[in-house]
């Protein structure tokens, strides 16, 4: 959308120059255009300039608004918890999220180039502009449930942990009877307690020897324990074609590795360790004391469990996530504007003269999408900044406070039970006034292109 | 001159091995990233057509194996939900009147921005870029208390006036810039021949702007289908729109996974439907209004 240098109005004044027009008909061009203009100019004022100018002289009086109270709702807004934590949840938010989805759609759009697909490939990442935040909110949410019998996010994670972790499971698997090893819940225990420089083994039944990890060896018996150490050796008691003696380590029985060994002391767990190829393990670092030797139930239960993804922890990232979603694709799809409309003999050239795609990419491509990716990075941070919805819906409950941002903060003190339109009124221009930088960088950009 | 063909042609046998295996490794990464796309709304899909009892007690993968467990049955009961129903009536009598109004009166200022002269018009197109970006927050409170005060709270024309308002910037900004482009000498021809302010405008400019309006229309459709804060604040729960329809379920998330799950995808049909018919327009709307 080029503007041409002469404002098309100021061509049709200088044309009707010739013959300047009397002061009526000046009159009454004034007021067709009152006239075309009214509309707007009313809604625009009734209900968003002077609210703007309302919320401005609400937010220095009190929560009822009888009392003149300066700047003291904008002291709570940085002391009062809740929205300290909603002003840094924003900076997080504005910090992390353009980038996101403007590096993502930068590198979307600049490998779509290379596709015969890329009509199908565009539809689809820019699909979820269109969707409710709201929509998004009930997916994510229902994504990253812990439970990973549920939650898909988790259901894929616990079947990585279970491909990939150094801990292997090993369901149903029991301790030898009559050897001073019980089992309580999965939670398989020595009966006897340890003093740094002894040793505890492990001699386990009711595992396949199917079902044996690869790197599994002979077992082997424990290095002896020095001081502040504890050893041992956890190994599948039983010969492949029988043999052997209850307890011991025989020739043919495989070492058990990647099994947790914790040794408990009275102040809870003092030390652990992952046993080897072998199934021997050492505890080191021990103070003297006495302790018990434990493998804990994680080892032998079937499932592991699923990352707690809607805690305080990770809320913020999941719903930064979901925001990534359904945004990239703006980016893509503007990006993939000023890719198109570029001139490409400069990239062509640089590639005859033995540039790397990835010279051509980070010295030619991205300098010359400038301009574009800075649009797309102001139109997203302006965004980001009033986000509301998605920070709305995706927190559980107890994630609501750690989740905080200055919308959502605006709207509980202000609507959402808070009772406090003062407060409510602070946040709204804290809000404002961090998008005026960017409102004028829009009006500087607006300018020079109108100057040509 | 030939050893430099040469080494040429050897290069380009190098690059398109080279780029074979680069095309191969291109595919196959945006083929991942467009299923990592498609994940999540194909998975509520499902999760809306499994029965209640199925969602609590597994994921929407094992209906991938069992298809049989499929079934219509949450949106039959969804629809049998008057609650539903009224709030998907709410929204299109929210979304219509604010599209058509948005268009209407952003067309009227966008024209008179870009065709007639008048004392501080380019002060006040600054002033219109401004509010672009103006946070909605800032006027929540105050409309509040006057709708409280004028007695239309809660009703759907106190929403559509808001939606109306808060659609203004963008529509005159995208308008006022396309109509800039209509060639002068048309609207100059029909001045002469006599023709109105309003003739010209709704005879000439609407018209010629039919790819703008449209684009605005789709923008401004969607976005107002989408809200969720402004119908939380300004309606009652005989005029909410479904997406506060729906919010309201979302206390007890698990229990509900059957309402939540296809009452969200339900709010997404028409937006889904819009967007694939005119994603063009919808396009257009967005590279217009961030200029160039």
């Amino acid at each position: 959308m080029a503007t041409s240098v002469v404002s098309p109005a100021d061509a049709s004044l200088r044309e009707s120059g010739s013959q300047p027009l009397s002061r009526r008909g000046r009159r009454r061009e004034l007021l067709i255009a009152a006239g075309f203009l009214a509309p707007a100019l009313i809604l625009l004022g009734a209900l968003v300039v002077y609210p703007m100018v309302y919320t401005l002289v609400r937010s220095f009086y009190s929560a009822r608004g009888d009392e003149f109270v300066g700047w003291d709702n904008y002291v709570t807004m940085f002391t009062s918890d809740s929205t300290f934590t909603a002003i840094r949840n924003n900076i997080i938010w504005v910090v992390v999220a353009p980038v996101l989805c403007t590096s993502l759609g930068l590198i979307f759009a600049v490998l779509m180039d290379r596709i015969r697909w890329s009509t199908a490939f565009k539809l689809i990442i820019f699909m979820p502009m269109a969707i409710s935040m709201l929509a998004a909110g009930v997916i994510f949410r229902g994504m990253f449930q812990e439970d990973p019998e549920i939650g898909v996010v988790n259901a894929v994670v616990v079947a990585a942990k279970e491909a990939f972790s150094d801990t292997s499971s090993y369901p149903g698997a029991k301790p030898r009877p009559d050897v001073g090893v019980s089992v309580d819940r999965d939670l398989i225990s020595a009966d006897a307690s340890l003093a740094p420089g002894e040793s505890q083994d492990f001699p386990l039944v009711g595992i396949r020897v199917t079902d044996l990890p690869d790197d599994s060896t002979q077992a082997a018996p424990a290095p002896a324990a020095s001081d502040g150490q504890i050893t041992g050796t956890v190994w599948l008691d039983f010969v492949p074609g029988g043999g052997g003696v209850n307890g011991q380590i025989d020739p043919g029985e495989a070492g058990l590795p990647g099994v947790r060994v914790d040794v408990v002391g009275p102040d809870g767990v003092a030390g652990s360790a992952i046993t080897e190829a072998d199934g021997t393990y050492v505890v080191e670092g021990l103070d003297p004391g006495e302790y018990r030797v434990a493998l804990p139930a994680a080892n032998f239960t079937t499932g592991a469990s699923g990352v707690p993804w809607l805690s305080s922890t990770f809320i913020t990232a999941v719903v930064i996530l979901s925001y990534v979603w359904i945004w990239a694709g703006f980016a893509m799809v503007m990006i993939a504007s000023g890719l198109s409309a570029m001139d490409r003999t400069l990239q062509e050239a640089a590639r005859v003269d033995g540039a790397t795609e990835w010279k051509v990419f980070t010295r030619i491509t991205v300098p010359l999408l400038a301009p574009v990716l800075v649009v797309v990075f102001v139109t997203l941070i302006i965004n980001v900044l009033k986000i509301f919805d998605l920070v709305y819906v995706i927190p559980p409950g107890n994630a609501k406070p750690a989740a905080n941002v200055i919308a959502v903060e605006m709207w509980t003190v202000s609507f959402g039970g808070g009772n406090n339109q003062g407060l409510g009124s602070a946040l709204a221009i804290l809000l404002l006034v961090m998008v005026l930088p960017f409102m004028w960088i829009n009006v500087r950009r607006f300018k020079a292109e109108r100057e040509g | 001159m030939n050893d430099l063909t040469i080494v040429r042609g050897k290069r380009t046998v190098a690059q398109r091995i080279l780029g074979f295996f680069g095309k191969t490794f291109v595919n196959v990464f945006l083929i991942l990233v467009a299923v990592l796309w498609l994940v999540p709304s194909f998975g509520l899909f499902v999760t809306s057509l499994r029965p209640i009892g199925e969602s609590t007690s597994s994921g929407w993968w094992n209906a991938l194996t069992h298809p049989a467990q499929l079934t219509w049955e949450n949106y039959l009961n969804l629809l049998q939900n008057s609650t539903i129903t009224n709030s998907l009536l709410n929204t299109v009598m929210i979304v219509v009147p604010s599209t058509v109004l948005v268009v209407l009166i952003g067309a009227l200022a966008g024209y008179a921005f870009a065709w007639m002269d008048f004392p501080g018009r380019d002060w006040m197109l600054v002033g219109v870029i401004v509010l672009l970006a103006v946070p909605l927050q800032v006027a929540l409170i105050p409309v509040a208390r006057m709708y409280g005060a004028l007695g239309i709270f809660g009703s759907i024309a106190g929403v559509v006036a808001f939606h109306t308002a808060f659609g203004l910037p963008f529509a005159i900004f995208l308008l006022r810039n396309f109509f800039t482009q209509i060639p002068g000498e048309v609207l100059e021809a029909a001045r002469v021949d006599g023709a109105s302010e309003w003739r010209i405008f709704s005879r000439i400019v609407l018209p010629l702007g039919g790819p703008a309006i449209a684009s605005l229309a789709i923008f401004q459709f969607l976005w107002t289908w989408n809200d969720l804060l402004i119908g939380l604040i300004f309606t009652t729960p005989t005029t909410q729109p479904i997406t506060v329809a729906i919010q309201s379920q979302l206390r007890t998330f698990g229990a509900n996974i059957d309402v939540l799950s296809a009452g969200a995808f339900l709010s997404m049909i028409v937006p889904l439907i819009v967007f694939f018919a005119f994603q063009r327009y919808f396009v257009q709307a967005l590279l217009a209004g961030s200029q160039k």
